[in-house]
């Protein structure tokens, strides 16, 4: 594809459609088998509600307790800080607004340009910092799968493309535009079968976890 | 490229002003509008006024095809120097059907004419796509000759080709889905001549008196992008150069054509502007005579500068959006995802409860038994 | 179609004029940064500096806030010349505003010249040679039985 009009359209339609496609298929599909085979009967009495003590897991585990803070602070802060910042560029930068409520039909305030750039920097530098941190950990290295290195590459190209296209790094910006998508679809695609399913998945793993605590009477 | 050594009797320009009672004065003044023409810096006025003294007239030749004349309607718009200036005393424009005052079977001789007293060395300007060389030729004609024939026959001896407009230059309107006529732009045909694209839809005024005045002062083209554009006029984008920028990146956005935003003259991102995306020199040139431009009179910039503009999206619609209905087909798969799922949890809760039916106690003696 | 039928007066139109000198986006600001820099230069090498105001990304406003700010000084003279140019001396001394407009009054060229005298001002040293033979002439048409050249 030599003519950047060309590539930008290419992405902005066919394969747009593409990767969303595919990403509501899997993604879809995913979500509903599991809660619709939900867990296992538990045949013991229930010693308290489920609903509270999920909520509650959800919030709890979110926030990392002194003690896990105390033995891998790096991971508890610039964890917190990429994941902050990329869900602030995703949904805070006007442009994505646009988009979503193409998509959805729901919009929200956005966030001023210049803050969004400097929060993507701070995500940008803290990706290269996990990345080193996963290399240089003899623990973490040892568990680390290709897997875990796809999903960091294809999120860091994420952010970087979009970093580059607003900073109009790389010219022309057709083509900046179009890398920038690209690396989203392909992000779409690969999501809903890999472990960046955990975007969706998550909550409802944490919500079961906590039912299950409250059900048994321990505390979430 | 040398077309200017048709007649080195002939004077150069410095010299017919003069002669026409255009003082030193008037020239400089001349040269500084050129300048600005060809969005040079004005320290270039010297060398601009060197290279116009012995400046001589190219012959130029101007084909119209699949067109609406929007682009010769906006060069007769051009300002500095008038039109009249620049036909008769810059360039000498020996065919334009819409322009000369000969028609018919004259007309088409002039062309001839100045084809062949000038060939290798005149100039030819082209508006409007043209069937492609596998079309129906009949779509587009001129005294019963088909565009196609037409530009191959007068590219043969032109030292170089401009292409005005973004049908000339990219296609265009013609040319946009789905493309009944076959059209094609001059550089898909033109392989072995310079092709200098003037995109724009129409192009500005002075942009295409720029490059005729580059090309006239210097004897060569100007540097060109990797569109074949001439990187003075589309080396920066619209949003590069918008006065409007600030407002983006402070993140106000006009809503709607006339919210407060829209009044006090905030970014047009929302409304579907394509500035960041286009490259043209509406910012800086201008239009009518430099009086306002689309994005200052409050309408977002539609892109009109670049290749595929018309399939590129609504107009109306921010530069992010994707061009097709792919909230469809987020729903559909949405749904058929979801119902898949929900088949196979299903089926596997089934299978289970159906094994826990079937299924017998078994003690401990039994199993003993059994090893 | 008349005025009431196309519903034009029901579009409700509202203009906002910003009060004095107009608005300005920012985008003058930076030219007067590049001023102070020419000024600068002028003062310490006697190099002049020219500045073509439409090559600028201006915003409705910020051209008139620009002029306002520089001001008006002593110096105001008018050429004809291919159409009128008006040159003048700003309120800053060194600094003039050079406005090229053709026969028809639309602008040709709007330049900021950072020097001591705009070159278009002087007299044309390439036009001297027909000084003494235009004098002449005029000499000639005035003295009756024609002209000897003064001793
Ligand atoms: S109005 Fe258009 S070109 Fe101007 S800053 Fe906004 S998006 Fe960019
Ligand atoms: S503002 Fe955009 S659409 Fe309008 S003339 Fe300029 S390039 Fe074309």
């Amino acid at each position: 594809m030599s003519d950047p009009m060309d590539f930008l359209l290419l992405t902005k339609g066919p394969l747009f459609n593409l990767a969303v496609t595919v990403f509501a298929l899997g993604m879809a599909a995913r979500i509903l088998e599991i809660l619709v085979n939900g867990r296992r009967p538990n045949y013991s009495e229930a010693r308290g509600g489920q609903w509270l003590p999920g909520l509650r897991t959800v919030l709890t585990r979110s926030v990392a307790d002194p003690g896990t803070f105390k033995r891998a602070p790096f991971n508890v802060v610039v964890g917190w800080l990429w994941h902050l910042g990329f869900i602030v560029t995703l949904l805070f930068f006007i442009p994505h607004i646009a988009l979503i409520k193409s998509l959805l039909g729901l919009s929200w305030p956005g966030l001023p340009n210049p803050v969004v750039d400097l929060v993507t920097a701070v995500t940008l530098v803290a990706l290269v910092a996990t990345l080193v941190h996963r290399r240089t950990h003899r623990v973490k290295r040892r568990i680390s799968t290709p897997e875990d290195y796809l999903v960091w590459t294809l999120v860091f190209l994420l952010v970087l493309s979009g970093y580059l296209a607003y900073n109009r790094i790389i010219n022309p910006y057709p083509l900046a535009l179009g890398l920038h998508i690209l690396c989203a679809e392909v992000f779409l695609i690969v999501l809903p079968f890999t472990k960046l399913t955990h975007i969706f998945t998550v909550f409802i793993a944490r919500w079961y976890n906590g039912a299950s605590f409250g059900r048994r009477g321990v505390e979430s | 490229m040398r077309v200017f050594e048709k007649n080195p009797l002939e004077k150069g320009l410095a010299e017919r002003l003069r002669e026409h009672g255009v003082s030193r004065r008037g020239f400089l003044k001349f040269c500084a509008a050129t300048a600005s023409m060809m969005a040079l810096p004005p320290a270039m006025i010297p060398a601009i006024a060197a290279a116009l003294e012995r400046a001589r007239r190219p012959s130029v030749i101007w084909l119209s095809f699949q067109e609406c004349t929007g682009c010769t309607e906006s060069l007769t718009r051009s300002h500095a120097p008038t039109v009249e200036d620049l036909i008769l005393d810059l360039i000498s424009l020996d065919y334009h059907h819409t322009l000369q005052a000969a028609a018919g079977e004259a007309a088409e001789a002039a062309r001839e004419q100045a084809m062949r007293d000038n060939h290798g060395q005149y100039l030819l300007i082209v508006d409007g796509s043209l069937p492609g060389p596998d079309a129906n030729p009949g779509y587009s004609t001129i005294a019963g000759v088909s565009n196609y024939s037409m530009l191959m026959e007068a590219v043969e001896g032109a030292a170089a080709v401009i292409a005005v407009g973004t049908c000339a230059a990219f296609g265009g309107l013609p040319a946009a889905a789905p493309n009944p006529t076959g059209a094609v732009s001059v550089m898909d045909l033109v392989k072995d001549k310079p092709v200098v694209n003037v995109s724009g839809c129409p192009p500005v005024p002075m942009v295409i008196t720029g490059v005729l005045a580059h090309f006239l002062t210097f004897g060569r083209l100007p540097e060109l992008d990797e569109y074949h554009r001439p990187l003075a006029f589309f080396g920066q984008s619209i949003h590069d150069r918008c006065y409007r920028r600030p407002f983006y990146d402070k993140g106000l956005f006009a809503e709607t054509f006339d919210d407060a935003g829209a009044r006090a003259g905030w970014c047009l991102y929302r409304l579907g502007c394509k500035g960041p995306s286009t490259y043209n020199a509406c910012a800086t040139m201008r239009w009518n005579a430099g009086t306002s431009w689309p994005i200052e009179a409050g309408h977002p910039c539609l892109g009109c500068a670049e290749p595929r503009f018309w399939d590129a999206g609504g107009f109306y619609v921010p530069l992010s959006v994707p061009t097709g209905p792919a909230s469809d087909y987020l729903l559909a798969a949405g749904a058929v995802g979801a119902v898949a799922g929900a088949v196979v949890a299903t089926k596997a809760r089934g299978r289970a409860k159906e094994e826990a039916a079937v299924r017998q106690p078994v003690t401990v003696e039994e199993l003993e038994q059994k090893l | 179609m008349s005025a009431t039928m196309s519903g034009l007066p029901s579009i409700p139109v509202q203009v906002e004029t910003p009060a004095g000198g107009g608005a300005c986006h920012g985008n003058a600001l930076a030219i007067l940064h590049e001023v102070r820099h020419a000024l600068e230069r002028l003062i310490s090498t006697g190099e002049a500096t020219r500045i073509d105001l439409h090559a600028l990304p201006f915003g409705a406003g910020d051209e008139a806030w620009l002029t306002a700010l520089l001001g008006t000084g002593e110096v105001r003279a008018t050429i004809e010349a291919l159409g009128p140019t008006s040159v003048q001396e700003t309120a800053i001394p060194g600094v003039w505003l050079v406005d090229y407009h053709n026969a028809e009054g639309q602008r040709l060229a709007l330049h900021l010249e950072i020097t001591c005298i705009p070159g278009i001002l002087r007299t044309q040293c390439r036009e001297l040679d027909t000084a003494v033979a235009t004098l002449d002439t005029r000499l000639g048409a005035a003295t009756p039985g024609g002209s000897r050249p003064l001793s």
